[in-house]
């Protein structure tokens, strides 16, 4: 009690103590200095060289061009409604509700992997489908998937030198030959994954198209046994080899699925590949060997299609990892990296104004 | 409470640097993970369900404030001192809803899963409104950045009255019981 009362009665209000304690105000001052340092430390301000988030979507815009209100990646697309109904098999697998029998409505979108937001559709360039699974207690599967059977880039550096390789000079609008040989020549994964896209002749449509989930996730099932996944999504539509894009119809992929969906459902199988142990989960460049036990756990069918104008899949950022109780993430560096960026990018184009797309509500109409 | 008292109520402590380690760990998880590609997974997953508990132990600790009241301020605190000491509480308090409060709508404005542990999630509390996300989305980041600065300013005046004028101020809030 009272021990400290008569240190501060030689204080006035407001004032320094006698004897000039410079030494111990800078001492606080260093102190505080170092707490400012460390917190931006950890913030990265320190390191302008690590491959941030903001970086990352920075180099999309510095590569491709800045599309305000777009996707940095897959900007062309549209928009698709259906439903996913579960033969129940999932269940073996995963404990999540998606697998318990029954139908779930599905949100998703057809897209082009191309940051350019009116990029012509071709045969060659990669395809992609996210979906969206929503389950009846809320929770949500967000998927993403393309039409490559196994992905050139390792993890995120790869990806980002990629794209720096392949950024689109600005007079010319083409890539540099020369970076992108040499990208591949230091990238072995990425030029086999090149050979094995080339060597897959690609389907007529987005409807005819085999989709691959390509990163593997751990499904855990009902009596805690997991095991690591990858998924396929392969279509009921009969296989027909693409043929050269149509002069003149620089929308004929999206103008085909389009009136596809609109004359009938179109469906795909959800094809569950489960894992042996030792096969890679951290590499999604790396093919498991093929005769690995594949279950069909259900059926997507798609019947509704919008254009992205108004449409709420527009603004639906399909990060790989909201994943329902039952699927979590494995060890693949891409996931993780997947997340942030697409939150840095879905964050910008969220308050940005964007230009019509690409397909508009009229071509839907036609 | 009487005029006697030196220190807050033990309660009134226990919620404070509970509630402080808290906000700490979250201020360095939140500027760690958006700048991070290879971690922000897992903090971003803490962040969420951590955030929200501290709201509710603001709340709790709000309330419990109220009830208790607090000692009387040492006699070297002027008037703007004090006036400054209660501001800054007030300040500190706001934000500390705020920043949860801002985190949790711009999620459901983003109509983002609010993901806490397993299958549980919270409900939106916004409207489906994405330019509302991205305005939410930078205040979340200012806030953050001001109440780390609001947490350095209280740092500092502690330690200004604990080494230089020595006047017993720490005391009020320490954590262990002052005799």
């Amino acid at each position: 009690m009272a021990v400290h009362s008569t240190v501060e009665r030689e204080n006035r209000p407001g004032s320094l103590p006698a004897g000039k304690p410079y030494g111990r105000l800078a001492g606080i001052g260093v102190l505080l200095l170092v707490v400012v340092a460390a917190f931006f430390y950890l913030g990265g301000w320190f390191s302008p060289n690590r491959l941030t988030q903001a970086r990352f979507v920075d180099g999309f815009e510095k590569a491709y061009g800045d599309y305000p209100g777009f996707r940095r990646n897959h900007a062309k697309g549209v928009c698709v409604t259906g439903y996913f109904e579960s033969n129940g098999k999932g269940l073996q697998v995963s404990k999540a509700v998606l697998f318990q029998p029954g139908r779930v409505p599905v949100i998703g979108r057809f897209s082009l992997g191309s940051s350019l937001p009116y990029v012509p559709d071709a045969p060659g360039i990669p395809r992609g489908l996210g979906i969206d699974y929503k389950m009846s207690d809320g929770e949500e599967w967000r998927t993403t998937m393309i039409n490559l059977p196994v992905f050139p880039f390792k993890d995120p550096q790869a990806f980002y030198d990629n794209m720096m390789a392949s950024a689109l000079d600005p007079v010319t609008h083409q890539p540099d030959p020369k970076k992108q040989a040499a990208f591949l020549a230091s990238h072995p994964e990425a030029a086999h994954a090149l050979g094995v896209f080339k060597s897959h002749e690609p389907s007529s449509g987005f409807d005819n198209t085999t989709f691959y989930g390509l990163t593997a996730f751990i499904f855990t099932n009902g009596e805690g046994k997991a095991t690591p996944v990858r998924w396929t999504l392969v279509p009921e539509q009969p296989y027909v080899a693409a043929s050269a894009a149509p002069a003149g119809d620089t929308n004929y992929l999206f103008r085909g699925v389009v009136a596809s969906i609109l004359q009938h459902p179109v469906r795909w199988h959800l094809m569950l590949t489960l894992a042996q142990p030792g096969d890679p989960t951290n590499n999604s460049t790396a093919e498991w060997p093929a005769g690995r036990e594949q279950v069909d756990v259900g059926t997507l069918t798609l019947n509704g299609v919008e254009a992205e104008e108004g449409s709420p899949t527009r603004v639906v950022n399909f990060d790989p990892l909201v994943l329902p109780a039952g699927i979590s993430p494995s060890d693949d560096p891409l996931l993780s990296a997947r997340s942030g960026v697409y939150s840095e990018s879905f964050t910008r184009r969220a308050g940005e104004k964007a230009a019509p797309s690409a397909i508009t509500p009229a071509d839907i109409r036609k | 409470m009487t005029s006697e008292q030196k220190q807050f109520a033990g309660s009134i402590r226990f919620f404070h640097w509970l509630a402080g380690a808290i906000v700490l760990a979250m201020l360095c998880i939140g500027v760690a993970m958006i700048a991070s590609l290879a971690d922000y997974h897992w903090l971003i997953s803490l962040h969420r369900p951590l955030g929200i508990l501290l709201l509710i132990i603001v709340a709790v600790r709000l309330a419990n404030r109220l009830w208790h009241g607090g000692p009387e301020f040492p006699i070297t605190m002027s008037d703007q001192e004090k006036f400054m000491a209660r501001s800054s509480e007030v300040l500190l308090y706001v934000l500390l809803f705020v920043m949860p409060l801002v985190g949790w709508g711009m999620l459901s404005a983003a109509r983002f899963p609010i993901a806490m542990f397993g299958s549980v999630h919270l409900f939106p509390i916004l409207p489906h409104n994405v330019m509302l996300y991205a305005i939410l989305r930078k205040t979340h980041t200012y806030l953050g950045y001001l109440l780390f600065f609001a947490f350095v300013a209280h740092f500092g005046a502690v330690l200004f009255h604990s080494v230089i004028l020595r006047d017993g101020l720490f005391n009020r809030m320490a954590p262990w019981r002052e005799r």
